[in-house]
């Protein structure tokens, strides 16, 4: 599966809420970065977690954010690099 | 921080001792698998040997030689994971292993906020700080109040760059040489390099 996003596209992490496993962290949920990079295609963790196969695979990425965008009051310019299945990712 | 017309659900419970129910399933099914033929006790024993093989000495022998080799240092930052292997280290089953380098102006640290993932090939077992509630939550909400814990003062002008663990990848900080060990050797400089200066809390002092 070719990755849809390029490294330096912006990209909002979807606002989802399942009750099962997934490993998208809440705090970074609904906030937008910039794609670094791709590293390939994976199983999705919620499909092995129900004892699937993880299929479709997902391209996996690595998003840059600003620690200000995700947390109020936040002063500075530090970063936050973090890995989101394609999935998980909406165009900004 | 935003605003909700959702429910969440509640997050998943996170302490990270062992239920006594756990811990003896986790008995019940090792004397199954190992009563049925699917493993031996041999077999167990090799495993935990390997794991217990594997420590921040091979991480440390990492940013050495990336210390005094610029053209492995350039291969390391590159693609980690074939540098660490080109050294005969087994690099693990992950697609890659970042290597992340301080410079003067950039401080990384790494934390897993869903878990305790962790570079084992490279520094074995985390410790247990790394497992907390309290170091998963707070190193990416305040992550110079955590590193000023760990003796770790960076000037405002230094961006700090939180690294969350959560997928596929591993990481390994690159810490900055301390300035006087320039004709140090390559195994005086490994012995310098400590764990937590590899998740990136820390930083390396001069010997």
């Amino acid at each position: 599966m070719s990755p849809r996003f390029a490294p330096g596209e912006r990209v909002r992490v979807a606002d989802r809420w399942p009750a099962g496993h997934h490993r998208t962290p809440g705090y970074v949920k609904g906030r937008a970065g910039v794609v670094l990079s791709t590293h390939g295609s994976h199983g999705q963790p919620e499909v092995y977690a129900s004892f699937g196969d993880g299929r479709p695979r997902q391209p996996l990425y690595r998003v840059r954010l600003g620690l200000r965008d995700l947390w109020l009051g936040y002063a500075g310019g530090d970063t936050l690099d973090i890995e989101i299945y394609e999935h998980w990712l909406e165009p900004a | 921080m935003h605003d909700h017309d959702h429910p969440h659900s509640p997050p998943q419970p996170d302490d990270p001792e062992p239920s006594t129910e756990h811990h003896f399933l986790g008995l019940a099914l090792r004397e199954l698998l190992i009563e049925k033929g699917h493993i031996t006790a041999d077999d167990e024993r090799r495993m935990i040997e390997r794991i217990e093989s594997q420590t921040p000495a091979i991480g440390a022998a990492v940013v050495a030689r990336a210390w005094v080799d610029p053209a492995y240092r350039a291969r390391l930052l590159a693609h980690g994971r074939d540098a660490i292997a080109e050294l005969g280290f087994n690099p693990g089953n992950y697609p890659d292993i970042i290597v992340l380098e301080n410079t003067a102006r950039l401080h990384n640290v790494v934390v897993c906020t869903l878990c305790s993932c962790y570079p084992r090939p490279l520094l074995g077992r985390p410790p247990a700080w790394y497992k907390s509630a309290a170091y998963r939550a707070r190193v990416v909400r305040e992550p110079r109040a955590v590193l000023a814990e760990f003796g770790t003062h960076l000037a405002a002008d230094v961006e700090v760059r939180v690294h969350d663990s959560t997928a596929e990848l591993r990481y390994l900080v690159l810490p900055l040489r301390p300035a006087g060990t320039e004709d140090w050797s390559e195994d005086a400089l490994a012995a310098l390099v400590n764990r937590d200066a590899m998740v990136g809390v820390a930083q390396v002092r001069g010997g």
